[in-house]
């Protein structure tokens, strides 16, 4: 099962948990695996569905430009950071 | 608005003759009236070199010259460095040696190296960098730059001295 | 120069493919345009009819604008157009998504022409357009702003606080995260936070714990070639920029959405771009063009001067930042705490998060910490410079790991190896490494000529300092045209900055068994290739080369299909090999088989897209001597080699460039480049003699030593090699003149004022 790794002011939203096993086959389906353990998360992490401005979703170790649409596999490690630029 | 002069000066080997305002320096009067682009505006008060040419055989920031200052000199550009098809010593060692890498310093590089190569055929990595500490570059960080002009100067050295001087 | 190859011993060492085109050094396509002045850079694109503008721009840092009387400039004679930002549309709350980051358009649309406020000396007002420059200039001065004089706020932590002047009213702490939003208006645009184990735990198993301050400058790019963007506004409503960018698909996004147009109608001509380095992402020019273009007629020109480069574009933040570590015995890292707060300038959008990503990146940590902060204050808005927020991170970090490598009694070089991040090291960010090559710069260097050579003189050091960056993947096209001769030309979107033309098409010619001189590659516009995300996060050689690579796997899809026809067999009994295709009794040369194939049939045309996001982390492990002059505090660099993983080495000539400049704009940020202010918030060195770059009196050579550990995530390994190399150098630096004078610098830039300083307190 892939594992959903909290980011820490997003913890008190989630029982103070760093990470949650979660199910699904894409990030999208992770979040909403999350959303029903810990209720109101999503709405925070990722509002209508949709990453908000200014984060991205890293999955096994790269940053995926396909955002919650990424899939996923039983293994995966599923991460929300900032969006960085190079320059 | 001041009246407009007429100049006339030797650029790259051919006579011209151009309307100048008093206010226009040497680098506009290149670039916007003759059309040769090659010497570029970084700076506009003489501390990045890449506007330099060759006047009367020196090194010269042309943004600190005015136009009208240019009347009876002979002008050496970057664009009338190589000879017919092929390219100066100097460029083909900025090739070769990789010293180049947006390129917008190049030209001035170039022709300042020129310049202190005609005048220093031998010499020293200490005596290049010196020499070329007016003129900067951002992205090389200099070392293949140095190399370049050591390079061309071994590669001057081996040619008949009539290459060398020819526009002095 | 030495080349360390991974390779050799990487297991399966026997298949390494052996290159034959990667890995030479072949004459950059571009090269003879580049030194003959035929190259045509921003400025030297004259479009006929055009005119010439200028921009009025703020001599205040903070100011209300009360009202712009622009009628003085209009009746000058030979004006044609004034622009304010009344002429552009009103863009809301908008956010843009450009690829590489997003944009609160009314925020770049302020910026591009201030409409209420004035938020740093130089942004931008009203723009003219007239028959020539002087005229323009003239009308611009006589623009007149009324002001309400508002007090600036310079500094970092004074603009944090509660009794801080409020730069933007709409702006309020977003709770990065979870996007809870603060409730009154603020400085403080993002708060971060990272955390990893059980840091109390992790500082209470530590036998040494050093907590440290530091600040550091605002810094520029500092590219020579000043921004330049001309603009025509076409009759049927078609919009061509012409000007030097790091993103020509950027910049159409930017300026459609900015002026509210399609996209489509927006195209957009890459000059050549003389430096970026990040600095020339964001539009600063191209809308109030291309409105004086609308209003005039005419295609108009607006350049800037060195002054307003300084003033208006760039920089990169000054930063604080306090960095607390801990060390058991045996020098195991148990816990890291890092407290980060950048200026982003005007507006929010300082290169936090990656400076916090950043921070303790090189290092295998149980337990940390990373809090950091987006912090708006009246200097120019800040954007990307190579590696952007690392190099403020690593001064920091280095500097407490160098303090408790001495209170170890452990050298430097072996204290990194201990603790050095590697495959499988999870970062405090959570995010966990793929195979890296840290370990290896550090055997690097400590392998190395120069580390082995013992230091002798007075007052000299040497110190050390590692840097990472992520790199970056992201869309790239490339389209293969092949000619008649057997010769292919390229494609490409990707702005080449430093040689990256050669680059893409050495790894084409590799997949299709050409030479780097049968490729003609070529940078095009908007209209011409697929969408290409900029030139910047070290992504270039890793995504354009590797859709180039696609572009080769394309035509040797068609060739096999074609020749199959062609010499009448089963399309599965021919394959492409080594440069070749090859029948059951025929073969022919990649050019033979071009030839024949177009000579008789539809014209061979290959594409590639890449999108991939495995570009695989780079590390850099640099070197310095130094020598002190006690009386002086000024630092001369004896020697400095610096070694870094690139993956594979396409041109290893231009690797090494990318190494040595890197180094070299990380020793000027390192020693002396900083924007100096008064206390009206006036930037007083607005010039390339007072804001001074490393000219090349002040250096010695850089050796540059590649390390290849390929990247798994690239067909040939390729690793971006741009950023990674100015994220040392201060760190180095400071260590270094530890070493040879005993002072702690925890400031930058480390000039001879500062440094002088700290050696009096002595």
């Amino acid at each position: 099962m892939p594992r959903l790794f909290i980011p820490p002011l997003l913890r008190p939203f989630c029982a103070g948990e760093e990470e949650v096993i979660v199910e699904g086959a894409t990030v999208l389906e992770a979040v909403q695996s999350l959303e029903q353990q810990h209720p109101g998360v999503m709405e925070r992490l990722c509002p209508e569905g949709t990453l908000r401005s200014g984060m991205s979703v890293t999955v096994d170790q790269n940053v995926t430009p396909r955002g919650l649409a990424q899939k996923v596999s039983p293994e995966s490690e599923i991460h929300f950071l900032p969006a960085i630029g190079g320059g | 608005m001041a009246k407009k002069r007429i100049v006339t000066a030797t650029i790259n080997g051919r006579e011209e003759e151009f309307l100048c305002q008093p206010r226009q320096t040497l680098l506009e009067i290149l670039r916007d009236t003759l059309s040769l682009t090659g010497a570029k505006e970084g700076c506009s008060n003489g501390n990045c070199g890449a506007c330099t040419v060759l006047v009367d055989g020196r090194a010269v920031n042309t943004c600190m010259v005015l136009g009208v200052e240019a009347d009876g000199t002979d002008i050496e550009t970057i664009e009338g460095l190589a000879p017919g098809d092929g390219l100066d010593p100097i460029q083909e060692a900025f090739l070769g040696n990789a010293a180049l890498q947006c390129g917008i310093c190049t030209p001035g590089y170039i022709m300042a190296a020129k310049a202190f190569l005609d005048e220093n055929p031998n010499p020293t990595e200490e005596e290049i960098r010196f020499a070329m500490a007016g003129n900067l570059c951002r992205c090389t960080g200099y070392d293949k730059i140095v190399r370049a002009i050591q390079e061309a100067a071994e590669k001057r050295a081996g040619q008949p001295a009539s290459c060398q001087k020819e526009t002095v | 120069m030495a080349t360390i190859d991974e390779t050799k011993s990487a297991e399966g060492s026997d298949e390494t493919p052996k290159y034959k085109v990667i890995g030479t050094r072949p004459i950059r396509h571009d090269g003879a345009d580049k030194v003959t002045g035929r190259a045509l850079y921003g400025a030297d694109i004259k479009v006929k009819g055009m005119l010439y503008g200028a921009i009025h721009r703020s001599p205040h840092a903070h100011a209300n604008i009360k009202s712009i009387d622009t009628s003085k400039a209009e009746a000058l004679p030979g004006v044609r157009a004034v622009a304010t930002s009344a002429d552009l549309p009103e863009p809301g709350d908008k956010i843009a998504e450009l690829g590489e980051g997003s944009v609160v358009l009314n925020h770049l649309s302020s910026n591009n022409l201030a409409r209420t406020k004035v938020l740093y000396k130089g942004h931008s007002i009203a723009a003219v357009a007239a028959d020539n420059i002087h005229i323009a200039r003239e009308a611009a001065s006589l623009i007149e702003v009324e002001y309400e004089l508002l007090p600036p706020v310079l500094d970092v932590m004074e603009a944090m606080s509660d009794e801080a002047p409020v730069l933007n009213p709409d702006v309020r702490t977003e709770e990065v995260a979870t996007g809870e939003k603060g409730d009154k208006p603020t400085n403080v645009a993002k708060r971060f936070l990272f955390e990893k184990g059980d840091i109390e735990k992790g500082f209470a198993e530590a036998k040494y714990v050093v907590e440290r301050e530091f600040r550091t400058s605002t810094v520029h790019q500092g590219y020579i070639e000043p921004h330049v963007a001309t603009v025509l506004w076409n009759n049927d409503g078609q919009i061509t920029v012409w000007t030097p960018t790091q993103g020509t698909f950027s910049v159409r996004q930017q300026v459609a959405e900015l002026l509210d147009v399609p996209l489509a109608r927006v195209k957009v001509v890459p000059a050549e771009i003389g430096g970026g380095f990040g600095g020339k992402i964001s539009v600063y020019l191209a809308p109030a063009a291309a409105v004086l273009s609308r209003k005039s007629g005419a295609p108009v020109q607006l350049v800037m001067d060195r002054a307003d480069v300084l003033q208006a574009t760039g920089p990169t933040p000054g930063s604080y930042i306090k960095i607390k570590m801990g060390v058991d015995a045996e020098g195991h890292l148990t816990a890291a705490d890092a407290w980060m707060a950048y200026e982003a300038g005007g507006y929010p959008g300082a290169p936090i998060g990656a400076g916090a990503m950043c921070v303790f990146s090189c290092y295998d940590i149980p337990n940390g910490r990373v809090e950091g902060f987006d912090v708006c204050v009246n200097k120019p808005r800040t954007n990307a410079y190579r590696a952007p927020g690392a190099t403020n991170a690593a001064f920091a970090t280095e500097g407490v790991v160098d303090e408790l490598c001495g209170k170890l009694g452990m050298s430097p070089i072996d204290f990194r190896l201990l603790n050095a991040s590697k495959e499988g090291t999870r970062r405090i960010d959570g995010v966990v490494y793929p195979r890296v090559g840290l370990v290896e710069t550090l055997e690097a260097i400590k392998e190395s000529e120069h580390f082995k050579t013992p230091l002798t003189g007075k007052n000299q050091g040497r110190g050390i300092g590692s840097g990472f960056w992520f790199n970056a993947g992201l869309k790239s096209a490339v389209t293969a045209t092949v000619n008649s001769d057997g010769s292919v030309g390229l494609l490409e979107g990707s702005t080449d900055i430093g040689g990256s033309r050669t680059a893409i098409a050495m790894q084409f010619a590799e997949a299709i068994g050409l030479a780097a001189e049968d490729i003609k590659p070529a940078v095009v516009d908007t209209d011409s290739v697929g969408y290409t995300d900029v030139t910047g996060g070290s992504r270039v050689t890793y995504a354009t080369g590797w859709a180039a690579y696609e572009a080769a796997q394309d035509l040797k899809r068609q060739i096999i299909a074609r020749s199959a026809e062609l010499w009448d067999v089963d399309p599965a009994q021919v394959s492409y090999e080594d440069g070749h295709v090859i029948g059951p009794d025929k073969k022919a040369c990649f050019k033979e088989i071009a030839v024949e194939l177009s000579a008789g049939g539809e014209p061979l045309v290959g594409r590639g897209v890449s999108n991939h996001n495995e570009p695989g982390g780079a590390f850099g492990t640099h070197v310095v001597d130094v020598e002190v002059d006690p009386d002086t505090g000024k630092v001369d660099i004896l020697r400095y080699t610096a070694a870094q993983d690139c993956g594979t080495a396409i041109h290893p000539a231009y690797v090494e460039g990318q190494i040595q400049g890197g180094a070299v704009q990380g020793i000027g940020w390192g020693l002396n480049e900083e924007y100096w202010y008064d206390k009206e918030g006036s930037m007083t060195n607005a010039n390339f003699l007072d804001y001074r770059i490393p000219t090349c009196y002040d250096l010695p050579m850089i050796d540059a030593i590649i390390v290849e550990v390929p990247n798994p995530g690239h067909p040939y390994g390729v690793r971006g090699v741009g950023e990674v190399p100015i994220v040392p150098p201060p760190a180095a630096l400071a260590a270094a003149i530890q070493d040879a004078v005993g002072v702690q610098m925890t400031e930058l830039p480390m000039s001879p004022p500062r440094v002088l300083h700290e050696l009096l307190k002595k």
